[in-house]
């Protein structure tokens, strides 16, 4: 694995040298790359009336090339992830259909990227205690990393932490923002 | 200087009364304010006292008409000169709410009193007046400051027999005039009721007060930070700096130290601040996930939670890391520990029958018996101190959830919060009269304390948001 992330990197640092991500370089360090890398970002054209245009055009992201999301920072591509979280149901640690469609598109990146090291982050809505909700959101961090492993990622790749209620992701009291707020959240850590 | 005159003539003071200033420093350094003054014991000053001529127990205490409360009055302490005033007005409003959070008196509110005249010394206390007002028992004192010292002097008078019952005298630093009227308080509720106060203890609990926010991550998270106070909120002090996410802060039963879960390693795991030396415990040594630690009472075993055999589980260690045990062993979520007080049963919350439940089971991990069985979720529960024998524990009742106490004597259940906002994380004062517990009654989730009859709630946190409190010894 050490062997494949090397190549990775040499690849990386071949297509993107001026980027200059090595391998251990804190996330501080970000030099705006110059011209080439963003190859989908779109760096703001001339005219400035088409901002509201600009905000219209984010079908990009589904279609990221692959050169493109290799090249991205770590903290980038967790603001903008090519992973999307599973959602759990309330008082649940259970991964329903649902969910399991979402950890296994989830496998199939972590294999499209094999250097790549996650974090399973459980989460959980307000409505359990404060004491309670921690150990609910390690048994959904749990849940999705036996699946993960149960289509072939190996284990090492996978982290897990829970943050119970600790971290809302919708602030909102609603059902909708609970139902947001019960996920296991992928988060790249390494790459 | 002298305010209340110990030069008087013994013929003037009350016969059995024996003036006799006891003089302590009191040392407000980080290291010692909480737990210098836990010295001080009545049977000190009894022990410098004559023999009296009658019991002294039956003669002190200040009763009020029978079946109602003594009625207490705290006129404004004395201040000796200008630069006293300010200590003797915090001095005299602290000792005024420390003497009424206890409810074992009838505080007469201040402003019915403000006409009858300052006694400056005790011949000069105006009786008749007090006992027109219907007061039984009435706190005198007078502050003086020299530079940063102060000298705080303070008299118990019993107004049907004009009798002083206890005086004092203390000298230390003006920088926390609160702690003198927390001594005051402690020390009459010691002599007239046999009761432990809780004046001097601290609550700690974890706040994002300082409104900092995590560094390295994606999201805006806001960080927490275990803080402590005074049981009444004052003097807040910072704990943790580490600018992540560390919750679930415990006392030691000495006081000494705080236990927390922190997240400073990226996952959380438990670590020890000894407050007062200024050092740092890791007793789990990172590595494995562990969180929710909760001392034995007697200080030398820490129950806590950990997944590190692949489930929510607990585990009984020494203070110091070693002695690791499993406690629980069941695929359901086992977390949330609480001592009994005789450290050999723990009580926790399980899911094992579908839904968050509070069970007990013995510190050596047999004898397992479920406590709840009609509520729909059960969390944090929390034994109290003897002599009450009772488990509070956070329910759900709506959308939110009320703190509702389990008696173990008749295995009944009552009720303490009533729908206000939600309110969780009950825990016990050290005397288990008190319960502290967050709410969010009041806009953001903040800790108040409530009686464990359910009566005299005190908002006692205001900036940012409060969680998960800790009564300290």
């Amino acid at each position: 694995m050490t062997t494949r992330a090397g190549v990775v990197l040499v690849l990386l640092s071949l297509t993107a040298a001026a980027a200059g991500c090595a391998k251990r370089q804190p996330p501080v360090a970000q030099p705006v790359p110059p011209a080439g890398p963003p190859v989908a970002a779109t760096p703001a054209p001339q005219p400035p009336p088409p901002t509201t245009e600009a905000l219209a055009v984010p079908p990009e992201p589904v279609a990221i090339a692959e050169d493109g999301i290799s090249a991205r920072s770590i903290e980038d591509l967790n603001r903008d992830s090519p992973f999307k979280p599973a959602y759990f149901p309330l008082d649940s640690a259970e991964l329903d259909d649902a969910g399991r469609a979402v950890v296994t598109a989830n496998a199939a990146i972590m294999r499209k990227y094999p250097a790549w090291m996650v974090t399973v982050e459980g989460h959980c809505d307000e409505r359990g205690t404060t004491e309670y909700n921690l150990a609910l959101g390690e048994r959904r961090a749990v849940a999705v990393k036996t699946y993960l492993m149960s289509l072939g990622i190996p284990g090492d790749r996978v982290r897990i932490v829970s943050y119970g209620k600790e971290f809302p992701f919708d602030l909102g009291h609603d059902e909708r923002a609970w139902a947001s707020n019960r996920r296991a959240h992928f988060v790249i850590t390494s790459k | 200087m002298n305010i209340c005159n110990s030069q008087l003539p013994k013929s003037q003071l009350p016969r059995r009364h024996v003036w006799t200033p006891v003089v302590l420093a009191l040392v407000l350094g980080v290291g010692s304010w909480a737990l210098g003054v836990g010295n001080w014991q009545l049977g000190v000053v009894r022990g410098q006292q004559p023999a009296p001529q009658q019991p002294s127990e039956i003669a002190v205490v200040i009763s009020g008409d029978p079946g109602t409360p003594p009625r207490y009055a705290v006129p404004d302490f004395v201040a000796a000169s200008p630069e006293a005033a300010d200590a003797a007005k915090t001095i005299t409003q602290v000792l005024f709410d420390d003497l009424a959070f206890e409810r074992e008196f009838y505080l007469i509110p201040r402003d019915t009193y403000t006409t009858i005249p300052a006694a400056r010394t005790p011949d000069q206390v105006p009786f008749a007046a007090w006992r027109e007002l219907g007061a039984d028992a009435v706190v005198f004192g007078a502050v003086s400051r020299t530079g940063n010292d102060v000298r705080v002097e303070v008299r118990l008078f019993n107004i049907r027999t004009q009798q002083s019952v206890f005086s004092k005298e203390y000298t230390g630093t003006a920088a926390n005039p609160r702690l003198y009227a927390h001594t005051i308080a402690d020390e009459i509720h010691q002599q007239q009721r046999a009761l432990r106060g809780v004046a001097r203890t601290k609550l700690a609990f974890s706040s994002d007060r300082n409104r900092e926010r995590m560094v390295g991550t994606a999201e805006n998270r806001d960080v927490k930070e275990v803080y402590m106070a005074d049981y009444d909120g004052a003097n807040p002090r910072r704990i943790t700096t580490n600018r992540q996410l560390n919750i679930f802060p415990v006392w030691s039963p000495d006081a000494r130290a705080i236990a927390y879960t922190s997240y400073r390693r990226g996952y959380p795991d438990l670590f020890i601040a000894l407050i007062y030396e200024g050092l740092q415990q890791e007793p789990t040594k990172g590595g494995t996930q562990n969180w929710l630690p909760m001392y034995s009472p007697d200080g030398t075993r820490i129950v806590f939670n950990s997944n590190r055999d692949g489930n929510p589980e607990l585990y009984v260690m020494n203070r110091d890391g070693s002695g690791l045990r499993r406690i629980t062993n069941h695929p359901a979520i086992d977390t949330t520990p609480t001592w009994s007080p005789t450290g050999t049963q723990i009580a926790f919350t399980s899911d094992r029958a579908g839904t968050p439940q509070i069970y007990i089971i013995g510190a050596d991990g047999l004898n397992l018996r479920r406590l709840t069985t009609s509520e729909s979720y059960a969390d944090r529960s929390t034994w109290s101190p003897a002599p009450f024998n009772e488990i509070a524990f956070a329910a759900r009742t709506g959308p939110g959830y009320d703190i509702k106490i389990y008696d173990l004597a008749t295995g009944t259940t009552r009720q303490v919060t009533f729908g206000e906002g939600s309110n969780e994380s009950p825990a016990y004062a050290p005397n288990g009269r008190h319960l502290a517990f967050t709410s969010t009654r009041a806009g953001r989730v903040q800790i108040f304390t409530i009686g464990r009859d359910g009566r005299g709630v005190k908002q006692v946190t205001r900036d940012g948001s409060n969680f998960t409190p800790s009564w300290s010894n």
